[in-house]
């Protein structure tokens, strides 16, 4: 691992790249919003009904062309080369990022895995990262299209309708990327400063 | 050293959905390959000038008989043109055959082309007729029908298990007048009489009940006394509904199941999670799309499945996975700020 000089900035978020983060980061929002609303089905708290499931369906489809540019970038870029999990000594290096959130950063010790131009991530984010967008957005884009043209679920599978496992799946996913989103958001605030990640995703410069 | 497996995650996903696509267009290509294309045109087929009808002139001849109450023959001997009732049964009515699913067949399509000859001979009241399967089984044309499910579901029926092969398809389906209905019609309270129409036509009427059983015709209005709103869901409910097995489609719905099995709590139909439910919502979205096309019709509609997820218990599981989210980073977050200063 090489040690780079922090004082200089480096660049890591090309603008594609921080451009697939905003709007995924805006549609997943609406989403969950719409997601919630329709679930939860309430006049008098939530969006109508018929607006959330138009809304909802939109977003859905736009989130997964987004979805199909980063794939496609990550196939094509270097920048999926930091979703490659380096299985070797991995739960270690998991048990180190772990141990710095849970105590090392109350005694100010330093981050085990700083951010270079070679792992932007750090053990936690890397699994996470890949958790959600390899498994679990695919996940809900599936079950998404599958509520969305129901002709193409399962009929039935032990006398429990198709849509019923579709629809729960669905909802699975997106659980898992809403409480990935609050840890998501809560994580980006031990940059140098508080708000120092936050500004990187913006101008590109970590 | 670190050790770096040579692959992309991206890769890895990509393989996995090319084999999801691969066996879901495999799944899906034995299911139904001719399923939709043809119901459009059908649809415009259906109202047809009678005149222009291509077997018209050939069933005529049996028409003139068999198309009214009453036939007249001449008497070989005495040379009187002799006026008979045609027994019931026996009358075709035309309007109804030439609207029919059947109209394009010749009447010795299906009968003996000895019929031909009057008086007809005796012994030809004795032929096997044709059973639905005979001609529509194994047929990739008629595959969106699905008639071999709907054998199956016929044969483990109570009609099929209790009078065995005295109950054939022409029990309710008559072969002349029969018409696809719940595919076709817009009015959905059309398809509603026509289908209960079917049930009743036996369990209404004394003469064919007592066909196939001893048993004495039950009363249908007593027997569902304890059914509230009875007239309201007689009109809008098919007797299917609640004394067939259904399935996610509503089209093979042929498995009438004993009457100690048929739907008689009203949250079966009356929740959000309910045996309508799945078939309703497929139905849905499917007229929709039929209806506004395919963008309108899709994104825009109001249709979504509101209800199977409405668990209770993984509403509170949810929850409270949510609430220790949110309470971890909290106390983090606080613990945080307090040794920073």
């Amino acid at each position: 691992m090489t040690m780079e000089n922090h004082n200089e900035p480096l660049y890591l978020y090309p603008v594609w790249i921080r451009l697939w983060h905003l709007l995924n980061a805006l549609f997943c929002l609406t989403l969950i919003i719409t997601g919630l609303s329709i679930q939860f089905s309430n006049p008098t708290i939530t969006v109508k009904f018929s607006v959330a499931v138009a809304i909802h369906n939109v977003a859905g489809v736009l989130l997964s062309i987004n979805y199909i540019i980063f794939f496609i970038g990550n196939l094509f870029t270097r920048n999926g080369g930091y979703y490659i999990i380096s299985v070797r000594g991995f739960f270690q290096r998991i048990k180190v990022q772990f141990h710095y959130y849970t105590i090392g950063v109350f005694k100010k010790e330093n981050a085990p895995f700083p951010v270079t131009t070679d792992s932007k991530f750090n053990p936690l984010q890397q699994f996470s990262y890949v958790a959600v967008m390899y498994v679990i957005v695919p996940l809900a884009i599936l079950s998404g299209l599958g509520l969305l043209y129901p002709e193409i679920t399962v009929n039935s599978l032990i006398g429990i309708s198709g849509l019923d496992y579709t629809d729960l799946l669905h909802l699975f996913c997106g659980f898992i990327v809403t409480i990935f989103m609050c840890i998501h958001l809560y994580f980006c605030t031990f940059g140098k400063t508080l708000i120092s990640n936050f500004k990187s995703i913006i101008n590109g410069y970590h | 050293m670190i050790y770096r497996a040579n692959i992309r995650p991206a890769w890895v996903v990509l393989i996995l959905l090319l084999c999801f696509a691969i066996a879901f267009a495999l799944a899906k290509s034995t299911e139904s390959s001719s399923a939709g294309k043809n119901a459009d045109k059908q649809e415009k087929a259906e109202k047809i000038d009678l005149t222009k009808f291509k077997n018209s002139e050939t069933n005529e001849q049996c028409l003139k008989c068999h198309g009214q109450s009453k036939y007249t023959y001449e008497n070989a001997e005495t040379k009187k043109m002799i006026n008979k009732r045609m027994y019931s049964e026996l009358i075709i009515k035309r309007d109804e055959f030439y609207v029919s699913n059947h109209k394009g067949f010749k009447c010795a399509d299906c009968h003996s082309e000895d019929y031909a000859i009057f008086p007809h001979a005796g012994n030809l009241r004795m032929e096997s007729k044709p059973n639905c399967l005979d001609c529509h089984g194994g047929d990739e044309k008629y595959a969106k029908f699905q008639f071999e499910k709907i054998d199956t579901n016929f044969m483990a029926s109570v009609h099929s298990q209790k009078h065995s092969e005295d109950f054939t398809c022409w029990m309710c389906h008559n072969p002349h007048t029969y018409k696809i209905n719940a595919r076709t019609n817009e009015n959905l309270k059309e398809t509603i009489t026509y289908d209960n129409l079917i049930c009743l036509s036996c369990h209404s009427d004394v003469t064919k009940y007592e066909l196939l059983t001893n048993k004495e015709k039950p009363n249908i209005l007593l027997k569902h006394e304890w059914l509230p709103n009875q007239a309201s869901h007689f009109t809008n409910v098919r007797c299917i509904e609640c004394h067939a097995q259904n399935k996610d489609t509503l089209i093979v719905a042929h498995q009438i199941v004993p009457k100690n099995m048929a739907v008689k709590k009203c949250e079966s139909c009356h929740a959000k999670n309910s045996i309508l439910y799945a078939s309703l919502f497929k139905y849905n979205v499917r007229e929709n799309i039929k209806k506004q096309g395919w963008f309108k019709g899709l994104f825009l509609s109001e249709t979504s499945t509101i209800g199977p997820d409405q668990n209770n218990i993984l509403n509170i599981i949810s929850l409270v996975i949510f609430g220790f989210t949110v309470l971890f980073i909290l106390i983090h977050a606080v613990l945080r700020i307090q040794k920073s200063h």
